[in-house]
């Protein structure tokens, strides 16, 4: 198999011209469409990761990564194999009822998709009664609230025993997040994780499913 | 240019902190120090304490009035919150705000009638955010109609026409700005106001951002702004645009701030 060094790279650096290009080029000379996700894309979207929950990438940086990775599994798609795994594990998504912010709730879905997460976005002003049915209908592995509003907050707690009440909260895993979210609400709540941001927000995914 | 000082804000841990302990003397402090260094108008926002809120709002608006004899900028999401701070304010405070979330608008409504207030309207529609000029200026008009068709004065209206992060779209800095002189050309009389640090969320050197955003609101004659009045660079830089754009007679602001040692050239 071939470097994927120079994918890797590309991008890291959201060079998307250079990227597709490179995706191609894996695909000729013979690399199978999975190996190119799983060690060339998904590698650099790790680090991404790493990189602007360390402060050295900015977020636009990390948008344009993660559209030039979009771009390059565009690239892919009809070479995967049929039910071709390019899910690391199934998430619904969504800013909780009554808020409608949802620039970070974005930032996160984006991340978690570029890490190969399949994402279930439900969009803002999301009901607790919304998120169980939509976790009975695509049984996620985690479901992820966000909030930015301390009045809004409350809504994680109804959606989380909401869940409990359906007899479905030990399927999934709670994750949540928003400027006035704190580890210290997370237990309070009893959501199983909490993430600061949108990068550590895809390390702590995958420490909930036991991803390496 | 009407300045709200930001500082007294629970999302900051050091002032958290001191509501926990209801530390008098340190929130009167940042009071004090905001006050002293030009602010109009206090802000107070408690909105971390959840379910104590009220209760922390209620201390810092009585905390903060004894401290400094200016108004204050009554700050929260919460309708009942807002309610009962203000039953505690002395002389005529902004109520950070309302928009036209029709549970907010409707529960907020008797109570920014029921004395005299500033009103903060904040341009979020029923479901959504605005993201376009048009969509700021649509929700601005309607919020402004609302409110002055019951009654309340246009003059004491300051529509907040909602900063968001360039980072995450780069027009987003032209939509607030394009907004603004648009309301302020569409109501005279109307005040805007928008706080700054929102613009720069997810980017480096976050402070060079804000002031030449600051700037720019000035430009597009913004009447109002959220801001750390302590921060002297921010400071200078209203103080000199405000100058340029002839609004500082024979630049005495600018020249009295810079005897005193408030501002300085670097």
């Amino acid at each position: 198999m071939s470097d994927l060094k120079a994918l890797i790279e590309a991008v890291i650096k959201g060079d998307i011209k250079s990227a597709t290009v490179e995706t191609q080029k894996a695909l000729d000379s013979g690399n199978n469409a999975q190996d190119i996700l799983d060690k060339g894309l998904l590698v650099a979207m790790d680090e991404v990761g790493a990189m602007f929950s360390s402060g050295q990438l900015f977020v636009p940086q990390m948008l344009r990564s993660a559209k030039t990775m979009q771009e390059c599994i565009k690239v892919l798609e009809p070479f995967f194999q049929e039910g071709g795994a390019i899910s690391k594990g199934k998430v619904i998504i969504g800013t909780v009822k009554g808020d409608l912010h949802d620039i970070g709730k974005n930032l996160v879905s984006m991340m978690m998709e570029g890490s190969g997460f399949r994402m279930f976005d439900l969009g803002v002003d999301v009901s607790p009664e919304r998120f169980v049915q939509k976790t009975q209908e695509i049984e996620p592995d985690i479901v992820a609230m966000s909030a930015l509003l301390s009045t809004t907050m409350p809504s994680m707690r109804q959606t989380i025993e909401a869940l409990e009440q359906a007899g479905i909260r030990e399927k999934v895993k709670v994750m949540i997040g928003g400027a006035p979210v704190t580890e210290k609400y997370a237990r309070e709540i009893q959501a199983d994780c909490y993430a600061p941001d949108a990068g550590s927000a895809v390390t702590k995914a995958k420490g909930l499913l036991d991803i390496l | 240019m009407i300045i709200v000082g930001e500082k007294i804000n629970t999302s900051r841990r050091s002032i958290a902190e001191a509501v926990e302990n209801r530390d008098v003397s340190y929130i009167a402090g940042v009071a004090r120090e905001q006050a002293e260094a030009g602010a109009h108008y206090i802000d107070v926002n408690a909105g971390t304490f959840l379910e104590q809120e009220a209760k922390c709002l209620c201390w810092l608006v009585e905390t903060v009035q004894s401290a400094v004899g200016l108004p204050l900028c009554i700050d929260s999401p919460d309708p009942r919150a807002l309610s009962e701070a203000m039953k505690r304010h002395k002389g005529e405070p902004i109520i950070n705000s309302i928009s036209l979330e029709t549970k907010r608008f409707r529960s907020l409504l008797p109570v920014v009638t029921s004395q005299p207030c500033h009103v903060v309207a904040l341009c979020v529609a029923e479901t959504s955010m605005p993201t376009t000029v048009e969509e700021r200026v649509q929700v601005g008009s309607e919020l402004i109609n609302r409110l002055t068709d019951v009654g309340f004065p246009l003059e004491r209206i300051y529509v907040d026409l909602l900063v968001q992060p360039v980072s995450v779209d780069t027009r987003m800095g032209i939509a607030t700005l394009g907004a603004i002189a648009r309301i302020m050309n569409d109501f005279p009389g109307v005040n805007t106001i928008c706080g700054l640090s929102n613009i720069s969320f997810g980017l480096p050197a976050r402070r060079l951002i804000n002031r030449s955003f600051l700037t720019l609101c000035l430009a597009y004659n913004l009447s109002a702004v959220i801001l750390d009045p302590t921060d002297k660079q921010l400071m200078a830089t209203l103080l000199a645009v405000e100058m340029l754009l002839t609004r500082d007679d024979y630049c005495e602001n600018f020249i009295n701030a810079y005897q005193s040692g408030r501002i300085s050239d670097r």
